[in-house]
């Protein structure tokens, strides 16, 4: 919770969020047209989707059954009655004049989701409703000195709003809750979460009250297209609505846009300029009626999703809360790590997973787990050489560089460059005998109480074999020797 | 051999069958006619060369015994169907110059059993209306006059050109829509039969949308049986309308058995309306007379919603249209008319492009669903639509069909009531229930008022029972002997 001190006292931010997420589906909610991104405009439309005279809606049901898996994964009612209703408005990127869309009757409704927060610690929010709506199409202002053009590509594509409940209180519980539900949408497979083509967008939702006080008057941020920028507008918005609060000003309940470039915010409607979208069950549609056997098949399929992954990865390998929720945030890491970690030493293998191997996935531009040189089978190799003596820790990490320049096995490279590690102990007991008869001076010191000196004794060791004495071993002779 | 457009589609279809003439020199005829009925601007757009070239590609199916059951039939179309690349109005001016780039189900349905289009009938614009005076493309004459007077009359509406070129045989047979009335009223105006098949039984796809939960697209004919062999060449499931309801299309014909003993048929006591004059009364009782005497059983029979009928469908459909109609912006087809913005161009394009009776719908719609209104107005209606249709149910449960009248006057003046929109929906008065309950009903021909116009009988069914109703309206057809001609033609 971000509390925020005011001149007159302090104030808590009410945060709800209404997320748009253009569900995977080959076509669109109501049309049989293509639903590719970044196609050549008006090249995915439909006489449905061009509203041609006459034309009728038939519902997609692949869109249903991403819409009611979504439900299941946010642990959500799902409806098995919903209705599509019109919602009526004019523009020149919406054909029907009306969006049809889900209004009293959505597909799913209330549901929780878990956010995992910075300090490892989790909280809940409440999912109000999910509903099954019809994008409009993309108007292009920048084209022609007078007219705008229009692309209907996106006309049609089916979006889920996943609106929540008012339970989040910083910018940051809405960052979490953001890149948890996006996590889920990837996991279920059901949106690409991609915000930077538009396949997930947030509407905000912000309010300021006293601490303990009943909600204040909110206003609505449209269409904010990242998680840092939802992060921005909240700030932005908190301090400007305290500001007039302050000053004993009044919010204004209305529609708001964020300028990510300028960093500000105006506004776009207030509630008197409001639509009034005369919403009525579309009647070219029947109501759409689920089948309860339909769901639970559904939900017997279901992934299993990073809640219930982040625990078993506590419970089965023993891994702290933090590392188990870097692991399962994303389905394609959580799989790489459970590769990599079968018959090996978990905690081991998460510090590489999470520690080198993302550290070299994050400074190398363009990769990612599918096209890294040094892939699961790989890694596990390295760590096999770790835990079988081969070579030390710290070799592993010199290994390791050399696998991701070159792409070989570390066992390749451990021969290449001759970094085995010497664990055979008649050649390490002849040298650690040399060096105690070549330097009587410290071994008296050492006997004489200076404990410390062990380290100079293995440093000299390690040295004397160009660091590939196995250091376990080496402290054991030395003590064996010295005490 | 009579005069090739005097026949019934029927007798058109067995003479075609027989070789007695082929489909080219049936469609030529009709093209002749056509153009010798103008005077009525039935039609908003003919298209004679596809016609003719539709004929000869008929008889050469006939020719390889691939005849389908409207095979050489010349039929003319209400501009309400997307015809593909032939200019579709809906009689409206906002549509100008839109040319589909596909064909509508139940046209399409039509040419794959073989029938020829002969045009593009014109109607009320879109199909708001009961007089076809609010067609942008101008009313439609009746071909029918009083006794002793020229003045022309409305042929009703909407489907007003298609019941005119049928009665004036331009057509063997024509589609009209029906959302409150629009086939049953102008059938009984023009002295044809008209159906209107239960919703859902046609497809509405590719069809001009007014008010989607109550259209429904019907034949208009000269005999019930051509209406019977003519739905079958229209009606199916589509799984491009939701509301296409997938149950088999029977040969209706084999129900029309003229076998009416035991029937029973339902005398709902609400259709006496004060103020009805007192012919309509007489050919309704008429209409009783002639069952009875064919065996069927009068069972008198309640619908105690039937007087909230007219304002619920005056609140539903302007609310669906209001929605519906909203697609013509200027955007993407049809009329333009610029503006400085957005808002202008849809204002400027909206305000020319619709005539009087469509904005004052859209108004209305609009009005019914807007926050605050939308309980009183539009949810009550369909609470009450849901009861109209409970108090059939129940009805069905007693009987098997519902005899009534099917308009309560006979064709009125060009221009009457125009200023007086109540007295004109007033027209649908007998129509309406059974259009918000979904349920099919035909208008039959049942003989001439006092001033020599022709008055219509409705029968209405159980959900697609449209056998059952042909079968019944053969019967009142036989007894009532209609062979009078309109004066264009006799």
């Amino acid at each position: 919770m971000t509390i925020i001190e005011g001149k007159t006292g302090p104030w808590e931010m009410v945060i709800g969020l209404e997320v748009h997420a253009q569900v995977i589906a080959n076509s669109k909610l109501f049309s049989g047209a293509a639903t590719a991104f970044g196609a050549e405009p008006n090249s995915q439309v439909s006489l449905v989707d061009a509203a041609m005279p006459g034309m009728l809606p038939v519902i997609n049901e692949m869109a249903v059954e991403q819409a009611v898996k979504t439900g299941l994964g946010l642990n959500a009612k799902i409806n098995l009655f919903s209705e599509f209703e019109r919602k009526n408005y004019f523009y020149a990127d919406l054909p029907q004049g009306y969006q049809i869309s889900q209004f009293l009757h959505p597909i799913v409704g209330e549901g929780t989701i878990i956010l995992d927060l910075e300090d490892g610690k989790t909280r809940e929010v409440g999912i109000e409703r999910l509903h099954l709506e019809q994008d409009a199409g993309k108007s292009l202002h920048d084209q022609h000195p007078t007219m705008s053009y229009i692309d209907l590509n996106r006309s049609g594509v089916t979006l889920m709003e996943i609106v929540s409940k008012p339970d989040m209180r910083s910018a940051e519980e809405a960052g979490a809750y953001l890149r948890k539900l996006r996590s889920i949408l990837r996991y279920l497979g059901t949106c690409d979460g991609n915000m930077d083509e538009g396949s997930m967008r947030a509407d905000v939702n912000l309010s300021m009250r006293r601490p303990g006080e009943p909600f204040g008057t909110r206003t609505e941020t449209k269409n904010v297209n990242s998680i840092r920028f939802v992060q921005q507008s909240i700030e932005l918005e908190a301090k400007r609505q305290v500001a007039i609060l302050e000053e004993g000003g009044t919010i204004d309940q209305e529609t708001r846009l964020f300028d990510a470039s300028k960093g500000t915010s105006r506004s776009m409607r207030s509630k008197e300029e409001a639509h009034d979208y005369r919403y009525f069950p579309d009647p070219d549609l029947l109501p759409l009626k689920i089948d309860a056997a339909w769901v639970e098949s559904l939900k017997k399929d279901l992934p299993e999703l990073p809640d219930a992954k982040k625990q078993r990865f506590i419970d089965e390998f023993g891994l702290p809360v933090y590392d188990a929720g870097v692991l399962v945030a994303d389905q394609e890491t959580a799989a790489f790590y459970e590769t990599v970690a079968k018959g090996r030493d978990p905690k081991l293998t998460a510090n590489w997973v999470i520690g080198d191997y993302f550290g070299a996935l994050n400074r190398t531009s363009g990769a990612n787990l599918g096209n890294a040189p040094v892939d699961a089978a790989k890694l596990g190799g390295l760590i096999d050489l770790i835990a079988d003596g081969t070579i030390s820790g710290r070799t592993a990490k010199e290994v390791f560089e050399a696998m991701w320049e070159s792409g070989k096995d570390a066992a390749a490279i451990v021969e290449e460059k001759g970094l085995k590690q010497i664990s055979d102990t008649g050649a390490l007991e002849g040298i650690v005998d040399q060096l105690i008869a070549d330097n009587p001076g410290q071994v008296e010191q050492y006997k004489g109480g200076n404990a410390k000196l062990i380290g100079w004794f293995v440093g000299q060791v390690m040295k004397a074999t160009q660091g590939k004495a196995n250091p376990g071993m080496v402290n054991q002779l030395l003590k064996k020797k010295l005490d | 051999m009579s005069k090739l457009t005097h026949l019934s589609l029927t007798e058109a279809r067995d003479g075609l069958a027989k070789g007695d003439f082929s489909a080219r020199e049936l469609t030529q005829a009709h093209v002749e006619a056509v153009e010798a009925c103008r005077s009525l601007n039935a039609f908003i757009t003919e298209t004679p060369e596809q016609a003719l070239s539709g004929a000869d590609a008929s008889d050469e199916r006939r020719r390889k015994g691939e005849a389908g059951v409207l095979e050489g039939i010349p039929l003319a179309i209400k501009d309400l169907f997307c015809t593909q690349d032939v200019l579709t109005t809906a009689g409206s001016h906002i549509l100008d110059g839109f040319q589909p780039q596909y064909e509508s189900t139940v046209s399409a349905n039509l040419w794959a059993a073989g029938a020829v289009m002969l045009g593009k009938t014109n109607l009320d614009e879109f199909a708001m209306g009961s007089s076809n005076m609010t067609s942008y493309y101008g009313g439609v004459e009746n071909p029918w006059r009083r006794s002793g007077s020229n003045e022309p009359l409305v042929p009703g509406g909407s489907s007003g050109g298609s019941a005119a070129a049928v009665a004036a045989r331009c057509a063997l047979g024509a589609t009209g829509t029906d959302t409150g009335g629009s086939i049953r009223q102008p059938a009984a105006f023009c002295g044809i039969v008209g159906m209107k098949p239960t919703y859902g039984r046609c497809s509405r796809w590719g069809t001009v949308a007014f008010a989607s939960s109550l259209d429904q697209a019907g034949p208009m004919t000269r005999t019930v049986r051509d209406a019977a062999i003519m739905l079958r060449g229209m009606a199916g499931h589509d799984p491009k309308d939701s509301t296409s309801v997938d149950t088999p299309v029977p040969d209706y014909e084999a129900a029309m058995t003229g076998d009416v003993r035991g029937l029973k048929v339902g005398i709902p006591k609400e259709y006496r309306i004060d103020g009805t004059p007192a012919e309509i009364d007489a050919v309704w009782k008429q209409g009783i007379e002639w069952l009875k005497a064919a065996g069927a059983e009068m069972v008198d029979i309640s619908l105690p919603h039937t007087k909230y009928a007219l304002p619920t469908y005056y609140i539903i459909a302007p609310a669906e249209a209001s929605s519906n109609l909203a697609r013509y912006d200027g955007v993407r087809y049809g009329l333009r008319v610029p503006g400085e913005t957005l808002d202008d161009m849809y204002e400027a394009t909206r305000g020319e492009g619709f005539g009087a009776e469509v904005k004052r719908r859209i108004l209305i719609g609009a009005y019914v669903l807007s926050a605050g209104y939308y309980d009183a107005y539009y949810n009550k209606a369909r609470r009450i639509r849901t009861l109209i249709a409970n108090d059939f149910k129940a009805a069905y449960e007693k009987v098997d069909v519902v005899l009534t009248p099917t308009a309560p006057s006979a064709a009125f003046g060009m221009g009457d009531k125009m200023d007086d929109p109540v007295a004109m929906y007033l027209n649908d008065v007998f129509t309406v229930p059974a259009s918000l309950a979904g349920l099919p009903g035909i208008s039959v021909p049942a003989g001439l008022s006092g001033e020599g116009l022709p008055l219509g009988l409705q029968l209405l069914g159980q959900p697609f029972e449209e056998g059952t109703l042909m079968k019944v309206a053969e019967v009142l057809e036989t007894a009532a002997e209609f062979d009078a001609l309109p004066q264009i033609i006799s």
